[in-house]
């Protein structure tokens, strides 16, 4: 049940709300810059073949390097892996401002769930880091 | 499988889309947060200072530039050394005052409006308004204070893109009580 209230919204709320908010604008970028980079390259074989593309030359477009680790399950789910995401390398260099990361992770999620929507998926992209400026991005791929 | 992506100068092009795509979700989105067009233009100076007090530092460490002994040194650096560490562009510096203390630089292209067209709606809004705030706080950190604002802007129909910059004065370092 969901409980209305007049009380002004907490900061924990403030902070999901703003959370929301970058992976929002994430998505709408994602949208866009997925269009231009994949102008000239021919269609995609398989959902595999679109998360290497992610993984290499979206990456590599974006922060000038791949993402180090591609797991997944084939069933849906993939783990992203990059020892040195390069929105966090500025930030800490182990377990300092951990708390912070979601703010600097968010509208990067959004960027790929935005990318992945325009190629045809629906996603829930979340993003994972116990010790920066390594992090994990947990990709879903949603059943239509 | 490797598929070979395009990279030498294409990459350095990529980037700047994912930049002018990232400052346009995010006037976009201040769009929605705040009513009216002057609210988004404030908050975009106010995040362009925030944003210039601590990007002067970068710029000193990685410009290696000196102190400038006037204000016409001042424009030429701020074109043709920020401008073009952090824009990839290198306005040109005209109109000078009379007096030496206002002068315009004049872009031919603006990174942050590639793909950019204002809506009919928000015909008071300065999209660009960022970068005045970013100027006005890099500067405000080397003892300059300074009014900046945009005269000309190729969003709006004009053929370029103006800042005017005007010294207001210099501000003077607080010294411990004490010293002359």
């Amino acid at each position: 049940m969901c409980s209305r209230t007049t009380n002004p919204p907490s900061p924990r709320e403030e902070h999901g709300k703003s959370i929301s908010t970058l992976e929002g604008m994430g998505f709408r970028a994602g949208q866009g810059l997925i269009e231009r980079f994949t102008k000239e390259t021919p269609s995609f074989k398989d959902e595999l073949d679109i998360m290497k593309f992610i993984c290499k030359e979206f990456w590599t477009n974006l922060f000038r390097k791949q993402i180090d680790n591609l797991r997944t399950n084939h069933q849906g789910t993939y783990v992203l892996q990059d020892n040195r995401f390069r929105l966090l390398t500025p930030v800490s260099n182990g377990k300092q401002y951990l708390e912070e990361a979601p703010k600097f992770l968010a509208f990067t999620c959004g960027l790929v769930r935005g990318a992945l929507s325009n190629l045809g998926i629906d996603s829930t992209v979340t993003a994972e880091v116990s010790v920066m400026p390594a992090c994990k991005f947990h990709i879903i791929m949603q059943k239509s | 499988m490797s598929r070979q992506a395009n990279r030498g100068t294409e990459s350095k092009k990529m980037n700047s889309e994912l930049f002018t795509l990232t400052y346009g979700a995010l006037v976009t989105q201040l769009c929605k947060d705040y009513e009216n067009d002057e609210d988004v233009n404030k908050q975009l100076d106010k995040m362009g200072y925030n944003i210039g007090v601590r990007l002067i530092e970068d710029f000193l460490a990685r410009s290696n530039v000196g102190r400038c002994h006037d204000f016409r040194e001042t424009a030429d650096v701020i074109a043709k050394v920020a401008f073009k560490m952090y824009l990839g562009i290198t306005p040109s510096v005209t109109n000078w005052s009379a007096a030496g203390d206002e002068f315009s630089l004049i872009l031919e292209n603006n990174p942050l409006v590639d793909f950019v067209e204002l809506p009919d709606n928000h015909s008071g809004l300065i999209y660009s308004n960022l970068l005045c705030g970013v100027l006005r706080g890099a500067l405000e950190m080397v003892q300059m204070a300074i009014d900046v604002k945009f005269v000309q802007d190729t969003l709006k129909g004009d053929n370029v893109t103006e800042i005017r910059l005007k010294f207001i004065k210099r501000i003077e370092e607080n010294l411990p009580a004490g010293e002359e």
